[in-house]
Formats: C-alpha cells, structure tokens, sequence
C-alpha cells in the first residue's frame, strides 16, 4: 500500500471514516513518516477523531481539530491551522472529511490546493451495513453528492462493511457483490478493506489488500 | 429473519416509527437528536408520508394534536430545551386524551446546558412536565436495538390508554452506533372511535377538547383519567433484572447509566460482592413492584443517574425508604465510569452511604 501525500476519507455518515482515518495516521506514524490528522468534519457533535488524540499525539500524527470538538459549543468551525495540512509539503496529511455532502462542504476551500498539488487519493467509505448504503446505486449516488459538494472527483474506495462489536468475517463477505457493482458503476479501484485486527486474519486473500484496525473501548 | 444493519440510535427510532406505521413527523432542529429529523425528511416523502420542519418546536407539539386527533400515528422529537418548549403542547395533549410519541434525546441542563448526554429531564418527564393532573408513559431504552423496539411498543401504548407516551432517550443513545434488527409490527393499532374522522352525516361529531366549562365538569374527567392510570400502573410496569438472583446490593439505573452500570455489577461479583441491577424499562409507571420485591432480599440500593439525583425519590418510595438508598452520579454531560459505580457498590456494601 503505497500512501499519496493527502489522503481523504469520506462517505456516508457512520461509514466508518473516523476510525479508518485515525488508524491510517497511526500506520502512516509507524513507517516514520511526519503525519498530521485534520478532522474536518463540522456535523456529528459526538465520537470524533479528536477522541483519540491522546493516542494520536503520543505516536506523534499532529492533529488539526476545532477547538470547539468534543465540547458544548455546537458550531460547525474549522482552525486556521487546517491549511497546514495543504501547505505543508513534507507532513503525509489525513483528513477526515464529515458524513454526506453537508459535511463534504468543508472541504471545499482546501480544495484548490489539493487539486493543484496532485499528489492525493479520495477514498468513499463503503459500509453495506448502513440503511442508506443497502446497494451500490444508493452509495454511487451519496459518491456523487460529495463529490459535488467539495469539487474533489473519488480516485478509490475503501470497504469497511462492519457490524460493530458483532462483526464476523462473514459480514465483510456479504458485501462483496454490492460493492464489486459499486466499483464497477463508479470505475474506482478498491484501495483496500478495512476490518477490526481480531476479524482481519480471519478474511480470505481473494479480497485483496486488508487493513487491520484497533477500535476505540467504550465503558459500556 | 431480517438483516442486521449498523445505525444510529436516533436513525434506528425515526425508522421504527416508520415501520410501526407513522406518516406523521413535526420536528425542529436540535442538537444531539437532529438526525431523527434529517432521517424522517430524507424517508417520509418517499413512502407519502408528511415530514414538516416546523417553526418552532411549540409549532411543532401543536402540530401533533391536530394529527394525533385526526386519528393518526404522529410523533415529534427533540432535546431538553426543545421539549420544555413542547410542554404546555404536552399538557392539552393530556386533557385531551390524545396518543402520540414525543422523544426526548436528553443533553445537559438546565438551561441551554450543552449538548453532550445527560438525564436530568426525568423528574419533567415523569411528574408531568406541564401545568396539571397528568402523567406520560415513559419509556427508557438502553440500546439501539431497544430504541427501535420502544417505538412501536410506545405507540400501541399510547393508543390502548389514551396517552401521550415519552421516548426518554439520552445523547449517548441518540448517537451511539449498534447492530438492529428492525421489526415488522405484529398487532394492529387500536381502534379510534373517538378521532375526527368526519362524522359523514352518520354518527354525532366527537369533540376533543381540554376545556371544562364546569369545575364538576373536569374534576371528573380527572378523576376518570386517574383510573386508566391506576391500570396502567398495575398493568405495564417492565423493568429488567440483572444477577438479582441471590443480589444484597441492587443497583437501579435506566439508559445509558445501565449500561455502565451493568459493568459495574460484574467487576463487583468478581470482587465478591452480591451485586445485581434493576433496570426500569418504564419510568412512568416505574417498576415499583420489581423494587418492593428486591428490598425483601437486599441490604442497599445505588441509584445511578447522569442528573443530581431524581429517579432516586422513586427508589425510595417504591421501597418506602426500607433500606438505605445512595447516590451515584455525574451531570453536565459527564457519565459515571464503571469504577465509580464499583466504588459506590461497594461503600454500599460496606454499610457506608
């Protein structure tokens, strides 16, 4: 797996893109490379990448967040700061990007940039498991919204079809028609599957490249 | 069997109401239940059904009488603040003996708070809220799979009685993502004779109103309210047991807290402590018998609450204050972790308070 300079992850709301853009930092961190995490998502008040910024800075990934996340002021704002993740040229740089296109309009005025530099991979978040993303015509048609929405065209998908804690290798499998349709409708590579690291060793190869996951605990 | 699928605590209840057969939905933006609304408007026009955002959520509460009383199946949402708005709504709703299903995905109060969870609506939501002689059914899931399932169950209530029926929901609920498996209903809604259906020069015209011109007048009709309430009291108290079996400290905790909580029981049986939960499932009418008959076997009660203590009046009358009952709790948008609940299990067992 070879990273591009940016790397985007957005999709549909509770796709999964929080938890793969965090766990794609810290890969990025661990090969020693400088990296930095913005979260740009100006919609979910609760469960965002600045919840593992502990985490995230004691690997050493910088991470670009609202001073308002995680706090009781409700505004969709984003730091000055984010424009380090364009600028500077020597940081690998994550962003996750919020649910639908109303979260994907952020990203709109970093996007000139992105575009003009040329060195970023788009990656839509597929999770079958969500209401909305049932079939490849539902998710192409969230793809499209986004992509409208922010004026940054996908290059690839990344599977993430997950249950939760009651995930088995067999609800990664279930989805592989929809999402082979999906690839197929859209002309976008699979990039890879994400998957939790107890599920990953489980999949078979023929699924291509996987991507092994910690998830955040909760204390219930 | 259907398919599981992964959603959001307040995507899973909007659909539920869909499935349960309501095409009615009057809502107004909040923050931390905003994608019921998002979801219903997404959904509603696809399958003819009316989402309206209203213009407030004052608009919005009125809205549902006039759809509750046309006989159908309405429902409206909102968080704390939102629902103090809904309140004098609530309140002629309950004069005028209409079902419908209000949610309530809590956040910190009072006031404009904040808007992580909290539960710290429980005493407005269970002693009235509104100005008068009324009580809600109120309905306390735990899960997303249960905020689903209470949808369905709140609206076959409110319709058998007669009552307006309150989702207590909290932010962590509204938010948190699990696995559901979304039902088909079984039963079929109950008969509205009593709806303004349009009487088709066939019958006399039903009138449904909340104003008594005199006091002999209303105080009967309150009296004759209060009735149905002592049999939904008698009838529908649920509540959920945890390793009770041999329990001498019962925790009793609703939502979120239970789930925690329930963590707690364990980590304190492993310590070799008998610990054991109540979870009221009903918070109005709360699950006093369950209670009763637990004081005949345990030496203290913890009630854990994200408020300052409010369901706890309950435990204590439930029991009539037979046993000791203390307080664990966070507010402000803060949840107890399993080692404070732990810590107070355990001072509890200790004897201490």
């Amino acid at each position: 797996m070879e990273a591009k300079r940016v790397t985007l992850f957005a999709g549909h709301y509770g796709s999964g893109k929080t938890n793969i853009a965090v766990n794609y930092a810290l890969w990025l961190a661990r090969q020693g490379k400088r990296t930095a995490l913005g979260d740009l998502d100006i919609v979910n008040p609760y469960y965002r990448a600045k919840d593992s910024q502990r985490e995230l800075e004691a690997a050493g990934v910088r991470v670009v967040a609202s001073a308002y996340a995680n706090t009781n002021v409700d505004v969709p704002a984003l730091p000055q700061e984010m424009y380090a993740l364009t600028e500077n040229l020597d940081t690998y740089a994550v962003m996750d990007i919020g649910g639908d296109d109303r979260g994907a309009l952020a990203l709109g005025r970093y996007m000139p940039a992105i575009a003009a530099e040329n060195d970023y991979d788009m990656l839509f978040v597929f999770n079958r498991s969500r209401p909305l993303t049932r079939d490849a015509q539902s998710a192409l048609g969230i793809m499209r919204e986004i992509e409208d929405a922010c004026g940054l065209p996908f290059t690839g998908i990344v599977h993430n079809t997950n249950l939760g804690r009651e995930t088995t290798p067999g609800t990664v499998l279930s989805a592989l028609p929809a999402l082979e349709e999906l690839t197929r409708l859209s002309g976008l590579p699979l990039r890879f599957t994400a998957a939790r690291s107890d599920i990953a060793p489980l999949l078979p190869s023929y699924i291509g490249e996987v991507f092994p996951m910690e998830l955040q605990k909760t204390i219930w | 069997m259907a398919d599981k699928i992964l959603m959001k605590g307040n995507e899973a209840l909007a659909e539920a109401a869909i499935m349960a057969g309501c095409r009615h939905y009057f809502g107004y933006p909040i923050t931390p239940q905003t994608e019921v609304a998002a979801y219903m408007a997404k959904r509603m026009p696809k399958i003819g059904g009316c989402f309206l955002q209203a213009e407030s959520e004052i608009a919005a509460i009125n809205m549902c009488i006039g759809a509750a009383a046309a006989g159908k199946r309405a429902m409206t949402s909102s968080s704390s603040p939102g629902i103090s708005l809904k309140s004098e709504g609530i309140s002629y709703m309950a004069g005028c003996d209409l079902p419908a299903l209000i949610v309530n995905v809590q956040r910190g109060g009072p006031g404009l708070g904040g808007i992580q969870p909290s539960q710290s609506d429980y005493f407005q939501a269970t002693r009235g809220g509104g100005h008068g002689d009324y009580h809600l059914l109120v309905l306390a899931p735990s899960s997303v799979q249960e905020m689903a399932d209470l949808v369905s169950k709140g609206f076959d209530l409110a319709e058998k009685y007669r009552m307006p029926c309150m989702l207590l929901a909290d932010g962590t609920m509204g938010q948190m993502m699990e696995p559901v498996e979304l039902r088909e209903r079984e039963e079929a809604p109950a008969d509205k004779p009593w709806a303004l259906t349009g009487t088709e020069n066939k019958r006399k015209p039903n009138i449904i109103n909340s104003l008594a011109l005199e006091p002999q007048e209303l105080e009967k009709w309150n009296e004759e309210r209060f009735k149905r309430y002592d049999i939904v009291r008698e009838n529908e108290q649920m509540s959920q047991s945890y390793r009770m079996e041999d329990a001498e400290i019962c925790v009793v905790a609703f939502g979120i807290a239970a789930r925690v909580s329930q963590n707690a029981v364990d980590m304190a049986r492993a310590k070799g402590i008998k610990a054991g939960m109540i979870r009221p499932i009903t918070l109005w009418p709360f699950p006093e018998k369950a209670l009763k008959a637990a004081a005949g076997q345990c030496k203290a009660f913890v009630s854990v609450e994200l408020n300052m203590g409010q369901m706890i009046e309950d435990v204590k009358l439930s029991i009539e204050c037979s046993r000791p009952v203390s307080l664990c709790c966070r507010t402000g948008g803060m949840i107890p972790s399993p080692d404070e609940v732990l810590a107070a299990v355990e001072r509890a067992a200790e004897g201490g308070k």
